[in-house]
């Protein structure tokens, strides 16, 4: 396994929005969930983990709730809106579209 | 629904700021804690574990900042938390940010009075419908003289009106209004007074789009001789009337004859300014044979276009007729030209260009102000300079640091700004008050409008003084700074570069400002000085006009007049009274044409000789103490039948008559009757009004018995003419107690009429220039005091070395003087360019005044030596031990 490589621009949105897709989870669990599901590729920084929450959350995607963690204590869990499903779907439509154009030209070579 | 979530969350965010706060701390422990419980469970003791997880972690106080920041209003707090660095930073130096307050609080609320008066009297629309649609028509001279100053727009006879209205269709209609006076007395023994009164035709208020406030306006019908109704303007209506309607359908009395008032006009109708009381149809005051005269200019001519005709086809219709006119009566002065003028300029004509030179020379003083403040602003930064490059290499944003010092400059201008309409609020009524040709003065105030634009100029204000400073001061590598700082034997060269080049703009702006108010200066002084022909000390008059109605034979109002001088000049304390038809410095008044019979008759396209019209009486040069130059003065005999004599002043001898003897000669007079009149003296010249060019007068006999034109009674005394002001109106009272006297004067009191409106704008250019030059010369010992506390060191090591002090004063003097030279010599080119646009308003002074050009400059000299002078001084008295050492 190589050196775990830093995110590319503008996708921590698309994959926060992406993992909260099934359930609600708190802060930690996400970063640790997009870790695991890239196969340890993928390291969010905290640094930028929190402000994008915060943002996401000021701009209506996700909603926050205190609740009790697994561990008991409380904690803050983020969870989808509806509006956040629509902004998924679009960001990752237009991902695809960057990523089928992005591979075209790098297996054209 | 998103946007409902978005606001709920703005709201949210905007009250619960402190929880939202704990919360986020709480969020962030949660992270912490559940990593070290990963990592004990990864097998690392509790220490180990908790390094390990704030390492991956990061900086939480930065994380903190960061998410802090994506929060909404996250702008607010940042600007809170700016402000409160500034008013902290701010308050830390008071006397410099008092100091700083008040030069914007005097700037902003100068400027902001200016702009007020400005707006009302420049730009705001008449209250009149579709006012822009409104504009007035004169007459124009072709000849030379006529294309000066007031005559370029010549006052229109009715008989041109009257054709211009019926034979052009350009307009949708014309209306006309003359000046009028009455005597109006009460009917159950009200004081009597004099009134100033406006004769417009029954057009006028429909055309103008006014509906009266009671009862109606004048109808064609009523528009002829000797009608006798009258509209009464609010301010007459509220003062003699009590404001009570059931005024409309009485009967007042005007030159002794009853007038029915039919209606009143509203409080806010004004025009043409606000001493009219009361308006009569424009053909009602007569004389029976005036609407027929083509060269009786008196009227004021307004015309509404037709939506879908220019001005300009419109225009020349009226020309075409003119034209036509003036070939029909060549020997007449009718004019060959018409020429239109805006309602709104018509009635701002006198102070117009006052207005926009004191609005100039506003902006430039706010321009200074702000240069100062700014370059106070770079003296701090250079304080600062380290802290500034810290901070920069520590990683904040440059924009977040600039913002932060813009701040500074915001806060003193917001406090300034404030202070300052607080300010321009009580100088905006001292100004309306004050200044005596305002037009519209009563509706000068301080509105929204204004208030935006004091706003605007505080930010451009606060931008101009601090984003150049910011800019500067952060645009530095650190390692400049911090290497420059550890040795500032030399100065820091290119931030001295910056305040000496920002001085030098500043005082060639006050050059200019000081030139200006120079040459104002130097054309009061002659304004005041000069001799106005006659004597103006202990001179009291009066004016009074004797009703047609009741002197309707000349053998009364002679009596009249020659009872009065005989009792005025009984009474102790007078030594010479005497009566004309107007008095020296009171104005134009009155010309006629006329022709010498001796001469050959003029051919067509010769000018017509013009002389102003005056009436004497036997004693009248010698209580004024006009000197009489040749022939004699009128005598008791020259009256009634044989009043056929006529004294001509200096300058009419010297025009009509160069090379002759005028004595015998005769006057035609074509609108005395086409009479003729012998000339019987020549006495020296008067001015009509102090600051305008002489003009040739001739004076006819007061006792012809004439009682069509107002009168003015001329008493010079011992002592005090006002002590003798009441026992005079006595005497008139008794001799007729409806009677009513107006224009109470001294002569030096016509004479300062005449004056005091350039004196008052005189005082204030006066007044920005000199504020302007304190301000520069703050300026420049600021800079100077910096420049030196810079080279202490570099003084200290040439004082060491061996300089002497005289030297190290020399060097330090040269220093601040130098951009004082520059800025001279820019604002000296600089006025020169810029200068000929007060002309206008210069009276006996060239604009290029090379005595007030050297005056300012010598001023400014002294004033910068003077600035530079203490800092320069305690420069040479440096101990060079003490300054090495400080390093």
């Amino acid at each position: 396994m190589g050196k775990p490589i830093d995110l590319v621009q503008g996708t921590l949105d698309l994959l926060i929005l992406r993992t909260l897709l099934p359930e609600a989870m708190h802060g930690w669990a996400i970063a640790k969930r997009i870790q695991q599901m890239s196969g340890d590729v993928l390291q969010v920084q905290q640094g930028s983990l929190y402000p994008a929450l915060h943002r996401l959350e000021q701009q209506g995607w996700i909603k926050a709730k205190w609740a009790e963690s697994e561990t008991g204590r409380q904690a803050k869990f983020y969870a989808l809106t509806a509006a956040g499903r629509k902004q998924l779907e679009t960001e990752t439509a237009n991902w695809q579209r960057l990523s089928a154009a992005i591979n075209l030209i790098v297996t054209e070579a | 629904m998103r946007w409902l979530a978005r606001l709920q969350m703005k709201i949210t965010m905007f009250f619960r700021r402190g929880k939202a706060s704990a919360r986020l701390n709480d969020e962030l422990a949660f992270h912490i804690d559940r990593q070290i419980a990963e990592n004990v469970a990864a097998g690392m003791n509790q220490e180990e574990a908790r390094y390990a997880a704030l390492r991956t972690f990061g900086n939480p106080a930065l994380l903190r900042e960061q998410t802090r920041s994506t929060w909404s209003w996250s702008w607010l707090e940042s600007l809170l938390r700016d402000f409160k660095y500034g008013a902290r930073t701010l308050r830390r130096t008071p006397s410099f940010s008092l100091m700083a307050v008040i030069v914007m609080a005097l700037c902003i609320g100068a400027a902001t009075s200016l702009f007020t008066i400005v707006r009302s009297v420049l730009l705001r629309p008449l209250p009149f419908r579709d006012p822009d649609h409104l504009v007035m028509v004169y007459e124009h001279f072709r000849a030379a003289w006529a294309n000066t100053g007031p005559f370029n727009y010549n006052v229109v006879s009715p008989a041109d009106y009257f054709d211009w209205r019926s034979q052009t269709h350009g307009f949708q209609d014309m209306a006309a209004w003359r000046w009028w006076q009455f005597n109006l007395s009460g009917e159950r023994g009200e004081l009597p007074e004099a009134v100033t009164a406006a004769a417009g035709t029954w057009n006028l208020f429909p055309l103008l789009g006014v509906q009266p406030a009671v009862g109606r306006t004048f109808l064609a019908s009523e528009d002829h001789l000797d009608s006798n109704v009258v509209m009464l303007t609010w301010s007459i209506f509220e003062r003699r009337f009590a404001g009570d309607p059931s005024i409309i359908g009485r009967q007042i009395h005007l030159d002794s004859k009853p007038y029915t008032v039919v209606g009143v006009l509203p409080k806010w109708f004004t025009y043409p300014d606000a001493t009219v009381q009361v308006w009569v149809p424009y053909t009602a005051p007569g004389p029976a044979e005036w609407i027929h005269h083509h060269d009786w200019h008196q009227s004021h001519v307004i015309a509404r276009l037709r939506p879908g005709v220019s001005l300009a086809s419109a225009i020349s219709q009226v020309e075409a007729v003119q034209y036509r006119l003036h070939m029909q009566y060549p020997t007449a002065p009718v004019a060959e030209d018409v020429v239109p003028r805006s309602m709104i300029d018509d009635l701002a004509q006198d102070v117009k260009k006052p207005l926009l030179i004191l609005m100039a020379a506003v902006g430039c003083m706010l321009l200074i102000g702000c240069l100062n403040v700014a370059n106070l602003l770079v003296a701090r930064g250079a304080a600062r300079q380290k802290e500034v490059a810290i901070r920069g290499a520590l990683g904040a944003q440059r924009f977040v640091l600039i913002r932060e010092q813009l701040t500074e400059s915001l806060l003193i201008c917001f406090a300034g700004g404030a202070a300052g309409v607080l300010l321009s609020f009580a100088a905006t009524r001292w100004l309306a008050s004050a200044w005596k040709d305002l037009p519209t003065a009563e509706s000068i105030h301080i509105d929204g409008t204004v208030l935006g634009f004091a706003c605007l100029l505080v930010f451009a204000a606060a931008l101009l003084a601090g984003l150049l400073p910011a800019i500067w001061s952060t645009g530095k590598s650190v390692f400049a700074v911090l290497q420059a700082s550890s040795r500032t034997a030399g100065g820091n060269l290119s931030r001295t570069a910056l305040r000496k080049s920002l001085l030098s703009i500043e005082i060639a702006i006050t050059v200019v400002l000081l030139i200006a108010a120079g040459l104002l200066l130097k054309s009061f002084v002659r304004l005041r000085s000069a001799d106005l022909g006659c004597t103006t000390d202990n001179m009291l008059t009066m004016r009074y006009s004797l009703p047609a109605q009741k002197y309707d034979k000349p053998d009364k109002v002679n009596s009249f007049n020659e009872t009065l001088l005989t009792r005025v000049r009984a009474l102790p304390g007078v030594r010479a009274a005497a009566i004309g038809m107007v008095l020296p410095g009171a104005g134009w008044e009155d010309d006629d044409i006329f022709t010498v019979t001796e001469h050959p008759p003029l051919k067509p396209g010769d000018e017509l000789p013009d002389a102003l019209n005056r009436e004497a009486d036997p004693g009248y040069f010698s209580a004024l103490q006009i000197p009489l130059i040749e022939g004699r003065f009128f005598t008791h005999d020259d009256r009634l039948d044989r009043a056929d004599k006529v004294i001509i002043s200096r300058q009419l001898a010297r025009q009509y008559f160069p090379g002759e003897d005028p004595i015998g000669k005769h006057l035609h007079v074509a609108a005395k009757d086409k009479r003729s009149f012998e000339v019987v003296g020549v006495v020296g010249d008067t001015l009509y009004r102090v600051g305008e060019p002489l003009k040739a007068t001739m004076y006819f006999p007061v006792l012809a018995g004439d009682a069509d034109m107002g009168l003015s009674l001329a008493v010079r005394t011992d002592s005090d003419p006002l002590a003798v002001s009441v026992p005079v109106q006595k005497e008139i009272a008794e001799l007729d107690p409806e009677l009513p006297v107006s224009d109470v004067l001294t002569m030096q009191q016509i004479v300062n009429k005449s004056i005091g409106n350039s004196s008052f704008s005189t005082t204030l250019v006066i007044a920005f220039a000199l504020l302007s030059l304190l301000l520069a010369s703050v300026g420049l010992y600021g800079v100077l005091s910096y420049l030196t506390t810079q080279r202490r060191v570099e003084m200290g090591v040439r004082m060491a070395l061996g300089a002497q002090r005289g030297q190290v004063l020399q060097l330090a003097l040269f220093d601040g003087l130098r951009p004082a030279l520059i800025g001279l010599v820019l604002g000296l080119g600089l006025s020169a360019a810029v200068i000929r646009e007060i002309q206008s308003m210069l009276y006996g002074t060239r604009p290029l005044d090379p005595s007030v050009f050297a005056a300012v400059a010598c001023t400014l000299l002294l004033v910068a030596a003077a600035a530079c002078a203490f800092p320069a001084w305690r420069a040479s008295r440096l101990d060079p031990m003490q300054a090495l050492r400080t390093e």
